[in-house]
């Protein structure tokens, strides 16, 4: 009987040991541990939740059908070099998914069906429609996701962030978890950019490019895109560049008649810097082109000097100056009244390379670090109020044993912070919540028991007997009543998001450990107690 | 030995009709409120709705209305504000999102730096939901509950038997519906932390429940010569000081946490106020009348 009680008792200490052992990068005294300590030990504790240190999370949609647009895009232009270069003519024209072709020959089917397998045939007949397969379009979609994933990664990481969480989610979401960023907008701005960088030349040669007022007021855009609809040639596109005025700040936009095909785009970059305008001491960003790119950068100035071409970042015109002569070495730059933050920023977009596909934003939750704070102190203090009128409640109603109860509920406490700590687990306001509400519940056991106890001794058992006896018909009852938060806890584990997860976590944990403390340490007490010497009443 | 409660012998199961009466109520409340959230028509939080949550804290006191009077004049509609004036805070609310997100608050934290310059800020929390997670996060909880009342019917059911599953189940959707029912009718915002707190509730009513239960299963196997309804008695009777005792120790907890708590669990620390309260009742006046109710054979009989 003795021995049973000391491995009780030992197993209680080394958990004891334990946890206090886990816990410990969670309070002050780490601080003044020794280094050994520090490095060999756990040293990581419970980790803070964004919602109680502040910070980003986002859930991005990745537009797979523009992917799937862009590409489908590509095959078309790169049909009409294969028509060209096999002297068919054919009339290609692009409207979203489909690539419409006419006239409807054998021979361009059959270099149609060569190179394109991917193709999938919509209509034969008098014209023929293709469009990509779904099983393309799927792994297109699925791709761009992969790599909006990694160019995501690659911007952040150049950005600066200790611990950011980046994952895919889903079809086509991407989830960023930034902890402790203090300015969200940019960070939002950094990641969301799609950043496809293009450089085109400025159709003034067409007629009707004279005919566009050369600056209009912001707003008006649409309605002067609907007005040359139908006049501009079907290789063009008229796009805007953003000018303001260094005296008065005046916002205008000035319309620009391009060509649609790009001269070269911002995948052919090997490098982007910042740096900074002597005239005006204004940032800009330098590009290097990689040998690639400057070979054509030079090839594309040379055969148009004296024509203007236009810098553009996700439609929308930078620059555009002409082009005085040819220019090799393969750079080039941007202007455009940024701040050195947005400069900074526009260099690491560049240079982490373009998202495959524009992105939406579908959530974003930020916490600032001085709510995170509040939070926290207001938890605390809610914990330690709560605990102390349970335990004030428990001696006044059951006295003795009520202490009884209330060491129990201190272990219980313990434990709970070291099982979390041990685990890394992540704490969050609800999780908060959740260690708060285990105290309350955490006494029900012992509540039982002692009821039970109760019931006994009025029957007349002497106390040692009470004692088993009361233990042992709680026992079930004990058990079920775990089990069922259980259940609850598990649920909520599987649907909830973050916050709720770090609920149910410390929920289920706080009753777990409860089982044990309830039926190993409140008994073991007990036993102490009783084999030291027959106890002539029980307090209860 | 203090015992407030001491060898009680209160006929609950006879008080039914009265306790039915006022589960009916509440149970109505909570199924009308399940039909307006449903149908679009209840205080849905911007998690569930959609839409964009900012919270401000202000270095001096800020009056409600200015910074509404502000907030129109920058062309913002349908908001809603709510103060913190103790600490300076605000919150503004806007449900309707048909603008690329992110474009709100951007537009509310400029008319703030432009119409109330002398007051600095900082932004405490930003929360921008686009309409299909809000879509998937109400999916979610719907299932989340569904689950959750199915996996408690088969554990009880398993356990005990399966019309004791049925009584238990009902008592603790009873719970979660009278609950969801006061928040309604308060005009308290149903968002996820309430479904949260809901689960929760779920979770501890039927610890109520499940003791309550044992008790019975035991005396049923004991007392062979009474009748079901007065083991029932008898044994609500014996658990009553347990039950008590116990919801007094998690109400004093929930207590702590509604006043100290601070203000992300406000709403939360109420529910479970009303949860502890409404679970006891449900324990106690619902889950055992269902049973019997039911009728059949004796239960746990020995055979």
């Amino acid at each position: 009987m003795k021995k049973k009680i000391l491995w009780k008792l030992i197993l209680i200490g080394l958990t004891l040991i334990l946890a206090i052992i886990f816990f410990l990068p969670n309070t002050p005294v780490f601080k003044y541990m020794p280094e050994w300590w520090k490095t060999n030990m756990p040293n990581k504790g419970i980790v803070l939740g964004l919602d109680l240190q502040g910070g980003l999370h986002l859930v991005f949609e990745v537009e797979g059908d523009k992917a799937v647009e862009i590409t489908t895009d590509r095959y078309a232009s790169r049909l009409r070099e294969l028509f060209a270069k096999k002297n068919l003519t054919a009339n290609v024209t692009v409207s979203g998914l489909t690539i419409t072709i006419t006239p409807s020959t054998t021979d361009i089917i059959k270099v149609v069906e060569d190179n394109y397998p991917t193709l999938a045939t919509v209509e034969t007949g008098t014209r023929l429609v293709y469009k990509i397969s779904d099983k393309e379009a799927g792994r297109i979609k699925d791709t761009s996701a992969d790599q909006a994933l990694e160019t995501i990664r690659n911007r952040i990481d150049q950005f600066g962030v200790s611990e950011p969480t980046i994952h895919r989610q889903g079809e086509n979401e991407i989830v960023v978890q930034l902890p402790g960023v203090k300015d969200p907008k940019r960070a939002i701005d950094l990641i969301g950019k799609t950043a496809q960088l293009e450089f085109k030349l400025v159709a003034d040669d067409v007629k009707v490019a004279s005919e566009i007022p050369q600056t209009i007021a912001p707003g008006e855009e649409e309605l002067l895109l609907s007005q040359f609809a139908g006049k501009i040639p079907e290789d063009t596109e008229i796009l805007f560049e953003k000018k303001v005025n260094r005296e008065t700040g005046a916002v205008r936009k000035l319309p620009i008649l391009l060509k649609k095909q790009a001269a070269l785009t911002g995948d052919l970059l090997s490098d982007a810097k910042v740096s900074i305008d002597t005239r005006f001491s204004e940032p800009y960003v330098s590009l290097s082109f990689n040998t690639a790119g400057a070979n054509l950068f030079e090839e594309v100035t040379a055969a148009n000097v004296k024509k203007r071409l236009a810098i553009i970042l996700d439609n929308t015109v930078y620059s555009a100056p002409v082009i005085q002569e040819r220019i090799a070495g393969g750079n080039a730059q941007i202007t455009g009244n940024f701040t050195m933050e947005e400069a900074k920023d526009l260099s690491i977009v560049l240079k982490a390379g373009a998202l495959p596909a524009p992105m939406k934003m579908l959530q974003n939750v930020t916490v600032g670090p001085s709510l995170g704070r509040d939070s926290i102190e207001a938890g605390k203090r809610a914990g330690i109020i709560g605990t102390i009128a349970v335990v004030i409640f428990m001696i006044f109603y059951y006295r003795f044993s009520g202490i009884i109860a209330d060491f129990a509920l201190l272990l219980n406490i313990i434990l709970l912070l070291g099982a979390m700590a041990s685990l890394n687990a992540t704490l969050t306001m609800p999780g908060i919540a959740g260690i708060i509400l285990a105290i309350g519940m955490a006494v029900d056991s012992n509540v039982l028991m002692f009821e039970r106890m109760r019931d006994e001794l009025r029957a007349g058992k002497t106390p040692r007997a009470a004692v088993d006896s009361g233990y042992d018909k709680a026992f079930w009852t004990i058990f079920d009543s775990h089990v069922t938060t259980l259940i609850t806890a598990a649920v909520l584990f599987q649907f909830g998001t973050g916050p709720i997860k770090g609920f149910a976590v410390t929920l289920s944990l706080g009753v777990s450990i409860n089982l044990f403390t309830a039926l190993i340490g409140t008994k073991s007490i007990f036993d102490i107690i009783n084999t030291k010497r027959e106890l002539k009443n029980l307090s209860i | 030995m203090i015992e407030l409660i001491k060898n009680t012998n209160i006929n609950f199961l006879g008080k039914r009709n009265i306790a039915f009466v006022v589960s009916g109520i509440l149970s109505v409340i909570g199924i009308i409120a399940v039909i307006q959230i449903a149908t679009g028509h209840a205080n849905l939080g911007i998690d569930f709705a959609g839409g964009t949550a900012i919270q401000f804290k202000f270095e001096k006191p800020v009056a409600l209305h200015d910074i509404r009077l502000a907030l129109e004049a920058g062309g913002l509609k349908d908001f809603d504000l709510q103060d913190l004036p103790s600490e300076n805070k605000i919150l503004i609310r806007v449900k309707k999102i048909d603008h690329k997100l992110g474009q709100v608050s951007e537009t509310i934290t400029s008319v703030l730096s432009q119409k109330v310059p002398d007051n600095k800020y900082v932004v405490d929390s930003i929360t921008e939901i686009g309409p299909k997670v809000g879509g998937r996060l109400r999916a979610d909880a719907a299932r989340a509950v569904a689950v959750a009342v199915i996996g408690i019917l088969i554990y009880v059911a398993f356990r005990f038997q399966f019309k004791f599953g049925v009584g238990a189940t009902i008592a603790t959707f009873h719970d979660v519906l009278a609950v969801l029912g006061l928040f309604f009718i308060m005009g308290r915002e149903i968002n996820l932390i309430l479904v949260t707190a809901l689960l929760t509730i779920a979770g501890y009513s039927l610890t109520d429940t499940v003791v309550v239960f044992d008790r019975i299963r035991e005396n049923l196997k004991l007392k062979q010569k009474e009748s079901v309804e007065a083991v029932m008695n008898t044994s609500i009777n014996e658990v009553l000081s347990r039950t008590i005792i116990t919801s007094t120790t998690v109400l004093l907890t929930s207590i702590a946490l509604f006043f100290f708590g601070g203000e992300v669990l406000h709403d939360f620390s109420l529910a479970m106020i009303m949860g502890v309260v409404i679970g006891t009742f449900s324990s106690i006046f619902v889950a055992s009348p269902i049973v019997l109710i039911w009728g059949g054979k004796r239960p746990f009989a020995k055979k």
